[in-house]
């Protein structure tokens, strides 16, 4: 084990992953998506497995393809988009389960993962279909459902500079959900616009303390990225 | 009535406060950012982590693909704006920090009910996104959403659709005017300028109380 973290390739910085493994990705739309570690996991071969992510993966053709080739079981995320054709049809075909979590509470219970809290309360989904099942406690006098951490085999994030020791800052809202997935897997792998030296990163800056990162690699994945939409026409 | 949308947008804005911090949903919620009256400083918060921002236009030359809001349209931010992650995001919203949620929704019960995330029970890929938070986070839930749809009433005594939340819209902004749940039906606090409350009635799937309306609005 060396605190130096960089990664040369994409092999490298993936490393082994195991059929049936967790695999959270961060990004909320195409910002802070780690478009090129996505190329990397489905070069693993590894099948079976569970993806979470914002809105499903669907941005990254690496993951359409791996839906297509059935190595993906399971699908947890907040907004499928439906005006993408290869999630939906495996989900009406039923060759892969989806499990839709309200935003705030797919957040939290990635962040109750790497706090070390296996399960907590929220208000979120009371009295409706998604929290049907799920115990109930009033506090306050306001209906609770209990909610359990999610924790994960792997991580992959998208971060803008790393140092070697894996010390993370990230570019405007493309920061998301990627510094609490970085807790909560048991590998966590950062794809980086920038490697900077040791030391001249602002401690005043860092998000992602080093600690949380077991292997980083500086990519240029832009061509994997689709073209932001214009902005809408002025009202 | 091409421009319900533009009605309902203009509505909520005028009662947004000053100082407030406010979410917009996608869809007409959207829209009410184009209206603040330059005398507010409102605010705008978007769930996947930035405070204080403003939506581009076509013409602003400076897009930065990851400065985007909760519908993916790319934003600038504001002098005094900030980033951070999705768990503070969250924490900020179920923690009773954002003042006004502006939600777009397919019905509202009397009872305040929401129905905002599943058109189609039925439907495997029903997006929830951020709804369920907001709606039971926020300081106040405002619905902007048309009065009916295809001839469907959306004001209703009971939702038929999936709850995005059991209780707590506050307000429903509609082309018609602005209406409260109270339990037994909807109160009309303003109704739009020519609307009558044969209008109203006819259109509202719940019982309509006229006895505290505010004076018309401009």
């Amino acid at each position: 084990m060396s605190v130096d973290k960089r990664r040369a390739d994409l092999k490298d910085a993936v490393g082994q992953v195991s059929d049936g493994s967790t695999v959270l990705i961060g990004g909320f739309g195409d910002a802070g998506f780690p478009f090129g570690l996505l190329e990397g996991l489905e070069a693993t071969q590894a099948t079976e497995l569970t993806l979470v992510a914002n809105n499903a993966g669907q941005s990254s053709a690496a993951v359409l393809r791996m839906i297509q080739d059935h190595r993906i079981r399971k699908v947890i995320c907040t907004y499928p988009r439906r005006d993408e054709p290869v999630l939906a049809r495996a989900v009406a075909e039923q060759t892969i389960e989806l499990e839709v979590v309200p935003q705030g509470t797919l957040a939290e219970r990635i962040r109750a993962a790497g706090a070390g809290i296996p399960a907590f309360f929220l208000a979120t989904a009371a009295g409706t279909a998604l929290g049907d099942g799920k115990e109930t406690r009033d506090f306050d006098g306001r209906q609770h459902i209990l909610e359990t951490a999610l924790n994960a085999d792997l991580a992959l994030i998208k971060a803008h500079r790393a140092d070697p020791w894996g010390n993370l800052t990230y570019h405007g809202a493309a920061r998301n959900y990627n510094p609490v997935m970085a807790t909560a897997a048991a590998v966590a792998v950062a794809e980086v616009d920038e490697v900077v030296e040791l030391g001249s990163l602002d401690p005043e800056t860092v998000v992602t303390p080093g600690i949380f990162i077991d292997r980083l690699i500086e990519l240029d994945s832009s061509e994997l990225r689709p073209p932001l939409r214009s902005p809408r026409a002025a009202a | 009535m091409s421009d319900r949308r533009t009605i309902i947008a203009q509505r909520v804005a005028l009662d947004l406060e000053s100082g407030a911090y406010v979410n917009l949903g996608i869809g007409i919620p959207t829209l009410v950012a184009n209206y603040i009256a330059d005398d507010r400083d409102i605010i705008f918060h978007t769930e996947n982590g930035i405070l204080g921002f403003v939506g581009l236009t076509p013409d602003d030359d400076q897009v930065d693909a990851d400065l985007i809001d909760a519908g993916k349209q790319p934003v600038r931010l504001r002098s005094g704006g900030s980033f951070f992650d999705h768990g503070l995001s969250f924490a900020m919203i179920r923690g009773g920090h954002i003042d006004v949620a502006v939600l777009g929704a397919f019905q509202v019960s009397a009872a305040g009910a929401l129905a905002s995330w599943a058109d189609d029970p039925d439907a495997m890929m029903n997006a929830v996104g951020g709804a369920m938070d907001l709606a039971v986070g926020a300081k106040q839930v405002f619905v902007a959403m048309t009065h009916t749809s295809a001839g469907r009433r959306k004001l209703v005594d009971q939702c038929s659709l999936p709850l995005t939340a059991p209780s707590g819209v506050s307000r429903v902004y509609t082309e018609l005017g602005v209406f409260e749940p109270v339990g037994t039906g909807f109160r009309a606090l303003s109704l739009t300028p020519g609307v009558s409350e044969a209008t109203v009635i006819e259109e509202t799937g719940a019982r309509v109380f006229f006895d505290r309306m505010e004076a018309p609005v401009r």
